[in-house]
């Protein structure tokens, strides 16, 4: 197989969401064909750079897949499994591509506040983020505003996105922007929030930078509030 | 032999059982007494002739009818020799239906003769000093016309839910005499729609230049006996127990013509029939039974469906009441006596009583779109844009009903349980279990695909306002732009040449 047909098939795995051989795509021509995975193995062998594999198949796979998206063609489940791919194929990918000098698109915390335990709108925008290229940090759920100053003193982050599902812990979020802002840390970091009881007119009152409806929403909020800082 | 698995298929059901069986027998044995001692009152005389020949008990009343009253042996006999298996055809060979009394599989259509046909355009309303336009819909009821219907069959053709047309407005042409009505209104039907086309007949005269029509649609006398691309109504009993001589007769000679016939009852709960359910299903029984009893005495084996209308009246001006639970539970028993003998059923659901759609309107269809279905009746009219107790037709409702009738019948679909479903979830729980975040959205992609998970409401709106009735206006116009499905040039030609009395104006080619 030639480097340009071989970054052709990583492209088509993304699109149709499969992270490794076992996984089935949507088309059953490819069931137990290599998916991703095996594939970015596969071109790191046979000498293809890590970025031409980022932008040369991970990136435009994606990009196929919002367009699919943007018409109807593509629901949610597919851009997740789209993203999913990517973010395999970025594990294999990120030491070389650090080695190399080329960075993620940005850091990304995510937590779900002290008090609640629903994490799967949290985990979407995770894997949507990662597919998109950021370097995701989850800290998982009921996690309180210590723990979220300490991961941000830490490591330098761009993004901080807190999720909630219940009203009775929503107004957890107000209390980690005001311990950030005691802290000193507040300027430092944009912070976006989300969760279904939440609304835009919320996060302006908490002193969020942005509200996202869902996870493509936050994909969206993210790229604007990395390319503002 | 017909094969089943041809035509549309609508959705086959684990049918709800209203009555165990001893209540079915219980209604059965109080609808053979009913006939047996109270009887019928029978203004046909050829069907009294029959009914006495056969070994009915006849008496003269004095307003000229004859009392029948039936031994049981004979109405069972006759149910005997009604066929299980009843095929409606259609223009377009996919569209036919089989209906298979044993098989509670169901099909929605339309139904039926509503004397206005409810029009509608959006207007912007602004608030007195205000920018902000507001769009709300406006009503226009039209008097049901030939071009109305022509338009309505269009429509009921782009339905994918909709699987049988009954004609959905009267036609009240002034220019269109009385025994040129029937003609008109089966050409307006079958030109516009290629699904199975029923209706009543106005005039007994029309019959056989309705039938000719037919013939040349299918391509001949046998062909049209083997592909019915039409079929009739005829709701032989006026309720309590009354068998008029005109529908009678009508229905006695299309039997005698060999092609499909309904034998219907429609009597009211609390006016023409006991508000009860044990009264209201035990005579509406005694009414079917006695119709196909002379149905199979005009001809043994003649098709026939078991055609149950039962609604309730209303307490305050004793009109039709058709969102009430009781139409429901009426209309369920009636389901199961048909299969009781083995009949395929032609069942009733889906009518508001609102004036207009909304939320009024979507609240009475529901409990009936729902309920009665899932008893299994092979044959579900009155199912599209029927409002305000079936005087109106609106196409926007009949638009607004596809969608739920197709949530409907994915509800109504049979559990898919069983050792293979389930093992391959546990497949799936056990590989999501090992991801980090345990989400089964990928396993979900491919049934989006195949169409075994159902989309969000077809109509939904998003804003603090609810449109569906405006979406709904505006895919009834989109549905309207598609190509129409009309005839063969030649075929309209030769019907024109051979039908008398059809009127210009529905002419496509003319």
């Amino acid at each position: 197989m030639g480097k340009d047909e071989l970054l052709a098939r990583i492209e088509i795995n993304v699109i149709q969401g499969r992270r490794n051989g076992e996984d089935e795509g949507l088309d059953e021509d490819l069931a137990g064909t290599p998916g991703v995975s095996e594939l970015v193995e596969q071109a790191l062998e046979e000498g293809i750079k890590a970025k031409n594999i980022l932008l040369g198949a991970l990136s435009t796979g994606m990009n196929q897949v919002g367009d699919k998206y943007e018409s109807g063609e593509y629901f949610l489940p597919d851009m997740l499994t789209a993203a999913e791919a990517v973010g395999a194929a970025m594990e294999i990918l990120e030491p070389h591509l650090l080695s190399s000098g080329v960075e993620s698109k940005g850091r990304v915390v995510l937590a779900t506040v002290k008090g609640d335990l629903h994490d799967i709108g949290k985990n979407i925008v995770g894997l949507m983020l990662k597919g998109a290229g950021y370097d995701v940090v989850d800290l998982g759920a009921d996690v309180d505003s210590g723990m979220i100053i300490e991961e941000l003193k830490r490591n330098d982050s761009d993004l901080l996105g807190l999720s909630a599902l219940l009203t009775t812990t929503m107004a957890e979020m107000g209390k980690v922007l005001g311990d950030l802002d005691r802290e000193g840390m507040r300027d430092g970091i944009r912070i976006m929030v989300g969760g279904a009881p939440l609304s835009e007119q919320f996060a302006e009152e908490i002193g969020a930078d942005a509200y996202g409806r869902d996870a493509i929403a936050a994909v969206k909020i993210a790229d604007s509030l990395v390319s503002d800082t | 032999m017909i094969d089943t698995t041809v035509g549309r298929q609508g959705v086959l059901v684990d049918p709800v059982r209203r009555l165990d069986e001893g209540q079915v027998q219980a209604v059965h044995e109080a609808s053979l007494r009913i006939l047996g001692d109270i009887g019928i009152l029978c203004y046909n005389r050829e069907a009294s002739a029959l009914y006495g020949g056969a070994g009915c008990l006849l008496s003269e009343e004095p307003d000229g009818s004859s009392r029948v009253k039936f031994p049981p042996d004979l109405v069972e006999d006759c149910l005997a020799n009604a066929p299980s298996r009843v095929v409606l055809g259609a223009r377009e060979p996919d569209n036919m239906l089989v209906l298979e009394a044993e098989e509670p599989r169901v099909r929605f259509g339309s139904g039926s003769e509503a004397n206005i046909y409810l029009d509608m355009h959006m207007e912007e309303f602004r608030r007195v000093g205000g920018e902000e336009a507001i769009r709300h819909p406006v009503y226009e009821r039209r008097r049901g016309s030939v071009e109305l219907l022509c338009q309505a069959a269009r429509l009921c053709q782009q339905l994918e839910n909709l699987d049988f047309f009954i004609r959905t407005v009267n036609i009240q042409d002034t220019d269109i005499a009385e025994e040129d009505k029937d003609a008109n209104k089966f050409f307006a039907s079958l030109n516009n729609i290629d699904k199975h086309v029923m209706a009543g007949l106005t005039a007994l005269e029309s019959l056989d230049k309705v039938i000719r029509m037919g013939e040349i649609i299918a391509g001949g006398e046998e062909e049209l006996r083997s592909n019915p691309v039409l079929s009739f109504i005829t709701c032989v009993a006026k309720s309590p127990l009354q068998f008029v001589d005109d529908t009678a007769q009508k229905m006695m000679e299309i039997v005698k013509r060999g092609l499909p016939v309904v034998v219907s009852s429609s009597p009211q709960g609390g006016s023409t029939a006991p508000i009860t359910e044990a009264g209201m299903v035990s005579q509406i029984n005694a009414e079917i039974i006695a119709g196909i009893t002379l149905s199979q005495l005009v001809r043994a084996g003649a098709p026939v469906l078991y055609g149950s209308v039962p609604v309730r009246a209303r307490m305050d001006d004793l009109n039709d009441l058709y969102g009430a639970p009781e139409f429901c539970q009426y209309n369920m028993d009636c389901v199961q006596m048909a299969r009781f003998y083995h009949l395929p059923c032609y069942s009733t659901a889906g009518v508001g009583d609102a004036v207009v759609p909304g939320v009024q309107a979507t609240v009475e269809k529901l409990l009936s779109h729902v309920s009665i279905p899932m008893s299994g009746a092979q044959y579900v009219h009155y199912a599209f844009g029927l409002l305000e107790k079936t005087n109106v037709f609106s196409p926007d409702q009949a638009v607004l009903d596809d969608a739920l009738i197709g949530a409907v019948k994915h509800m109504l679909v049979k559990s898919q349980i069983d050792r293979r479903t389930l093992d391959e979830a546990y497949s799936q729980i056990e590989r999501v279990m090992d991801t980090p975040h345990k989400l089964y959205a990928r396993y979900a992609r491919k049934g989006i695909r195949s169409g075994e998970i159902f989309p969000p409401y077809f109509f939904e709106t998003r804003e603090d306002v609810d449109i569906a009735v405006l979406n709904a206006h505006e895919r009834r116009l989109e549905l309207l732009e598609r190509e129409p499905h009309y005839l063969g040039e030649d075929v309209v030609n030769t019907i024109y040449d051979e039908v008398p009395g059809l009127v210009g104006r529905i002419n496509p080619y003319s």
